[in-house]
């Protein structure tokens, strides 16, 4: 075991994968001397030198374009997407290519691309370095969209990633970078299966179904409520596209009351899909309606703090949507 | 008879080679047409030709090394995959949309090429894409020390995309082993060149990215062999990239859903015709003695008789079963 924090946990998932197999390279913007605007690639340029650790010229679509080339030639490449919100110009070759490759090519062709990307905000970044994207392509069969909660997630779900067959989104909250530490199995090459959800908390009162960072957050509050009286249990999607949708009925009916929780906009968010999913299996097992907890629908979160605070899912709102669902 | 009878032995050509040539370029267009027919007959529901820009293909795809290159090609490229191990029965299936269509089991318009097989990277309609793939094959190529080129293909019209540049400036600055070959018939779909493209020409924009250019007579398939030829060696030994830019022109509409008629006059549409390539091409090896009234005619039967089984082959061969829609969609 090694304690790790979140953003250690994935620059050693990439620097074992690099290790394990000739195949591996990273190209992104600033991955390579400087490591990446947050270090993630951290000194892969020293390891691995500048043919593996790329630093590509400042052009998304390039970046994912010529990764999905590189793929289908039978690399497995890591493109880095310096914020989320910067993916946009790169989307049509995510959705127009790489998630219909396989496809369309009648499985002749693959494309196994790990795609890494921040997002999420609460760092003053407003609204260009704050968003989740997440939503653009929970739509698109064909790819996998994974968000890990944890350091020990993070190592286990993008070593999946890098050995994938098909395209992944790795979208990692910024905000865990450095906030979430914990023992990480390095001794062992653990590999956390990609579209399985995980049970981070048995309880009876309230079921709490989210993703990301505010798996952490609930944790938090899940600990603090238990000695109130009041269970909750969570369950961690990890992968949101294609969604765990046994796992979320499952859920869903052990408590009867659920809380669905996501940084992003309300309105389309990935929590809609997991609202419908539960509408169509569980009816006559709620006990409440679902509750929906999510940014107000605004373009992006704004950079002066007061708005920020007002715009992000904190741990008081979140208290409060248990405690009344609780009630109910 | 004329000066140029020798061109294709300069270039290392054999009388048989030049044959074979215009046979794939013959074929190309005799499938075009029949497509046309099928379509107007109801059979099938989409044609898009390559009529006219044969000899660009042809020309190119002779001048690769077609054991190992790879070719990332755009929808007009029936000459390129021919001349690559597409088959006519092959090119027949796509058009009818068929279970054994080795591009896509049916799944995919005409013209969206692919087989792992034949190293034809596998495409999309959005124009442009399929060009930063071509430079993620020639990073590969660098990468892994393995010698062999990628040439891709695109329309003028298709070089204003960012991917465009975005591909080429990556592909500049890596110096990759990458071919890009601009098929400049002069229309995007019904925007003529002065509408698209500021520069005077495509190959201009080479200069941008730190690339060899240059603008060639996509009508003369000896041409375009020589320059092509030229590219892949400068590639090969680590010279980086190329932009090639062939001018041919466009004998049919965009496609089967596009009337020409309202944005072409017939006076263009009949300069056009002048040069076809077809025709200069068969004039050339006339003049050289290669072809003969006879031998064309017996060509051309052969052709036909391929295109007609082809044809019944297709038309009788099953589609996809239906329960087959959700394969593939990940690894199974």
């Amino acid at each position: 075991m090694t304690e790790l924090n979140y953003i250690q946990a994935i620059t050693l998932a990439m620097e074992e994968e690099m290790n394990r197999d000739e195949n591996v390279f990273v190209v992104g913007e600033d991955v390579g001397i400087k490591g990446g605007v947050f270090r993630a690639t951290d000194d892969l340029y020293n390891k691995f030198g500048e043919d593996r650790v790329i630093d590509a010229p400042l052009a998304e679509s390039a970046i994912v374009g010529v990764g999905v080339g590189a793929a289908m030639y039978g690399m497995r490449p890591i493109a880095e997407i310096q914020f989320a919100d910067f993916i946009f110009p790169a989307v049509n070759q995510i959705i127009s290519e790489a998630a219909k490759i396989r496809y369309r090519s009648n499985n002749d062709w693959n494309c196994p691309i790990t795609i890494r990307a921040p997002f999420g905000g609460g760092i003053s970044g407003a609204l260009y370095h704050s968003q989740s994207v997440e939503a653009i392509f929970n739509s698109t069969p064909g790819l996998k969209v994974v968000v890990p909660s944890s350091p020990r997630d993070a190592r286990g779900l993008l070593k999946a990633a890098i050995r994938d067959n098909d395209p992944v989104l790795f979208f990692e909250h910024k905000r865990a970078y450095r906030l979430l530490k914990e023992d990480v199995p390095t001794e062992e090459d653990e590999i956390i299966p990609i579209g399985k959800a995980a049970i981070k908390r048995e309880g009876e009162d309230v079921t709490v179904i989210t993703y990301g960072i505010n798996v952490s957050i609930t944790e938090k509050i899940a600990t603090k409520l238990e000695k109130e009286g009041t269970t909750v249990h969570l369950l961690d999607l990890r992968t949101i596209y294609p969604l765990d949708q046994e796992a979320i009925i499952e859920a869903a009916k052990k408590t009867g009351k659920v809380l669905l929780i996501t940084e992003d906009n309300k309105e389309g968010s990935i929590i809609g899909e997991v609202s419908a999913i539960i509408a169509e299996h569980c009816l006559f097992d709620l006990d409440a309606p679902v509750k929906r907890l999510a940014a107000p629908d605004v373009p992006a979160m704004p950079y002066a703090q007061p708005l920020e605070r007002e715009f992000i899912v904190t741990e008081d709102k979140i208290e409060d949507e248990i405690k009344q669902l609780a009630r109910f | 008879m004329k000066t140029v009878e020798n061109e294709h032995v300069h270039l290392g050509l054999t009388d048989e080679d030049v044959l074979e040539m215009y046979k794939k370029m013959l074929l190309a267009r005799k499938l075009d047409e029949r497509m046309w027919l099928l379509n107007r007959a109801g059979k099938i529901p989409f044609v898009i030709s390559c009529q006219g820009q044969e000899a660009t293909q042809v020309g190119a795809a002779f001048a690769l090394d077609r054991e190992v290159d790879y070719i990332a090609p755009y929808y007009r490229d029936f000459g390129v995959v021919l001349s690559f191990g597409f088959t006519a029965k092959d090119i027949m299936l796509s058009a009818f949309a068929k279970e054994e269509d080795p591009n896509s089991g049916g799944r995919q318009m005409p013209g969206h090429f692919s087989s792992r097989k034949h190293r034809i990277i596998t495409g999309s309609s959005p124009v442009t894409t399929q060009v930063p793939h071509a430079v993620g094959f020639a990073l590969a190529a660098k990468m892994k020390k393995e010698s062999f080129v990628t040439l891709t293909t695109l329309g003028e019209g298709s070089t204003n995309q960012g991917d465009f540049h975005e591909g080429l400036n990556f592909a500049g600055v890596h110096k990759l082993p990458i071919i890009t070959l601009v098929e400049n018939n002069k229309l995007a779909i019904s925007v003529p060149y002065d509408k698209q493209v500021a520069s005077e020409t495509v190959a201009a924009r080479a200069e941008s990215y730190g690339m060899y250019g240059e603008k060639i007579d996509g009508t003369d398939p000896l041409q375009v062999f020589k320059v092509i030829k030229e590219a892949r060696e400068r590639a090969i030994n680590g010279e980086g990239p190329s932009l090639i830019e062939a001018e041919t022109v466009r004998l049919t509409a965009h496609s089967s859903d596009d009337n020409d008629a309202a944005y072409r006059t017939k006076e263009e549409k009949e300069a056009d015709r002048k040069n076809d390539c077809m025709v200069k091409f068969a004039d050339y090896l006339k003049s050289c003695g290669i072809l003969t009234d006879s031998i064309e005619k017996n060509l051309v039967e052969t052709i036909q008789h391929e295109i007609n089984e082809a044809t019944k082959y297709a038309e009788n061969a099953p589609f996809a079963p239906v329960a087959s829609l959700t394969d593939y969609v990940y690894e199974q």
